[in-house]
């Protein structure tokens, strides 16, 4: 290949992604004496929850001084810790003693974007993934329209680039998450005309134990409905954005009462003049190198595809540890645990050395609760299938290849297609660039919801998995299968 | 906004102004662009939607290379970016 590391000897951890838990797991390896590749498509690590640009004081982010702690420690074990920023994996394979991950540099060194620069191939005895999640998309007529944003795109300029996304902002979907945009939008001078939570996230009230021992996350909670009240930005639960209005790109959005099946309240609609929306229904975790791995997965409790850890971090194939999003969706706290206790069961298979159990069971006792405040926000923000109600016929559902609605419908009522794979194949959606992350869900309800249920493992794995987790260019596969 | 120096790059043939750092589809917002791409079958306009290199929406042409993702490129001076148009591939059409 390209390029080979000056040191031939495999890593002992290839730590994939450098959010919260691949930091994590990379310092706590390095802490441990374990050489590591931590192998990140960003310029800078921090990932999407504490995305910055150079220079950043970390005035809008929680936990900075966490992130400057794991910061220091990539450059207090710079001599075991190698950071690859830029790099995009496309590709994770089992060897016959460990692992390889195949990536490509960005075509502009540091600067980010596309990779179709240098190659490389980092091989390792174990590999710990840490791929993150992104918003969760339920689509709706006009969603395509430029000006509609997820909520974490619009977070991240906000965050990562100092922009506004818009003036006037509708902010909407499921989750808590929708609140920190909103109130960010608030203080950096949007407009925000409302928050539309589609659930009614009441059933926190039922785990006064979670409640109390969750107090910061909540008291930041708070804060952020506070900052909404100083702003007069109208929070409304049970009601959503089930349309974006405009030609060119949108001026206007409309909001619904919905029912507890999401199904829109007749009459209840009622038109907003905006020139931005801001959407996400929860989070999808990144698993296609788990997939690619072999690695198990089940549908979590909010129906999101996630691979599954054992007690140690460990997905179901040996040598391959887990943390973070990419095992379920946690928040940040439980991310930065999943990471330590990974790193720490990695570099035991990697070198032998054994973590110290006292350390293990706090890590596990501390990973209890914050496991326990997870399910309870599941079960806080359910996504029930009623939003199907919104669609049109003509409404396009895979933003990349422009299938729409109906399309999908036809490929299973004329085609015969009786599941996903299937629609896939006859009418394309989770085709084009994306590879379906934006729409793969939403096409799993569709068809299952032909059949009388709702998305299964098996239709949501079938527009997960992405033998090449991002375009390379046809040269790198050649030389790939040359070299074997 | 808080931001470092500050430069200029091209889009189409307008002048954009950058903040060191900062995404090409970041600098383009926030000179009030919406969309800078045509999809392939509708010609929809398109611009950014995830922000964070998942959606592949907002794909450009920055200095002849098509399909980059403005949202995460960083702009450097001197750039010439231009509309996209279906999958940027025009030269290669006969």
């Amino acid at each position: 290949m390209a390029t080979s590391p000056a040191d031939s000897r495999p890593y002992d951890l290839a730590v994939i992604g450098a959010g919260p838990a691949g930091l994590a797991a990379a310092v706590t390896a390095g802490a441990a004496g374990a050489r590591v590749a931590l192998v990140d498509a960003g310029p800078r690590p921090g990932g999407q929850y504490w995305r910055h640009r150079r220079g950043d004081n970390g005035a809008l982010h929680h936990e900075w001084s966490t992130f400057q702690r794991l910061r220091q420690g990539l450059t207090d074990h710079a001599d075991r810790i190698d950071h690859l920023a830029g790099h995009s994996v496309w590709h994770v394979e089992r060897t016959g003693d460990g692992f390889r991950t195949y990536a490509l540099h960005s075509a502009g060194g540091d600067r980010g974007g596309d990779g179709d620069g240098a190659e490389r191939v980092v091989d390792s005895r174990t590999v710990v993934l840490a791929t993150g999640a992104y918003d969760r998309q339920l689509p709706f007529p006009g969603w395509t329209l430029p000006g509609v944003f997820t909520a974490g795109g619009v977070q991240a300029l906000l965050k990562g680039q100092g922009v506004l996304a818009g003036r006037r902002i509708v902010v909407a979907g499921t989750g808590p998450f929708l609140l920190a945009v909103a109130a960010g939008l608030a203080q950096r001078g949007a407009t925000v005309l409302g928050v539309y939570e589609a659930g009614r996230p009441t059933a926190f009230a039922r785990h006064p134990v979670v409640v109390a021992r969750n107090g910061v996350k909540l008291a930041e909670g708070a804060e952020y409905l506070a900052t909404l009240l100083r702003h007069r930005v109208p929070y409304r639960t049970r009601s959503t954005v089930v349309a974006a209005h405009g030609t060119d790109e949108v001026t206007g959005a409309t909001v619904a009462r919905l029912d507890a099946e999401w199904r829109i309240v007749p009459g209840s609609e009622r038109r907003l003049d905006c020139d931005t929306i801001a959407v996400g229904y929860g989070f999808t975790p990144q698993i296609e190198l788990a997939l690619q791995l072999g690695c198990d997965t089940w549908s979590d409790f909010d129906g999101a595809l996630t691979a599954f850890p054992d007690s140690r971090q460990c997905s179901t194939v040996p040598g391959v540890y887990l943390a973070g999003e990419v095992c379920g969706v946690g928040g940040a706290a439980l991310s930065l645990i999943e990471g330590e206790l990974a790193a720490l069961h990695a570099v035991h298979t990697a070198t032998g050395a054994v973590p110290d159990p006292a350390a293990v069971r706090r890590l596990v006792r501390r990973r209890r609760a914050q496991l326990l405040f997870a399910d309870a926000l599941y079960e806080a923000y359910p996504v029930p299938l009623g939003w199907m109600d919104w669609l049109d016929p003509g409404t396009v559902v895979c933003r990349c290849e422009e299938v729409t609605a109906e399309a999908v419908t036809e490929a299973m009522a004329d085609l015969g297609a009786t599941d996903a794979r299937a629609v896939k194949l006859y009418a394309r959606p989770g085709m084009g660039l994306c590879q379906g992350r934006v729409c793969g869900y939403a096409i799993a309800c569709l068809v299952g919801a032909r059949f009388g249920r709702g998305p299964n493992v098996d239709d949501l794995r079938a527009l997960a998995g992405r033998p090449v987790a991002q375009p390379v260019p046809l040269g790198t596969l050649a030389r790939t299968v040359e070299d074997e | 906004m808080s931001g470092g120096a500050s430069f200029e790059f091209r889009f189409d043939d307008e002048t954009i102004h950058a903040e060191e750092g900062q995404s090409i589809g970041a600098a383009l917002i926030a000179a009030g662009h919406r969309s800078w791409r045509s999809t392939r079958i509708e010609g929809a306009p398109r611009g950014l939607f995830c922000g964070i290199g998942v959606c592949f929406d907002c794909l450009v042409t920055v200095n002849g290379r098509p399909n980059r993702r403005a949202c995460l490129m960083e702009a450097m001076p001197g750039d010439q970016v231009r509309t996209q148009e279906g999958a940027g591939r025009g030269d290669l059409s006969c």
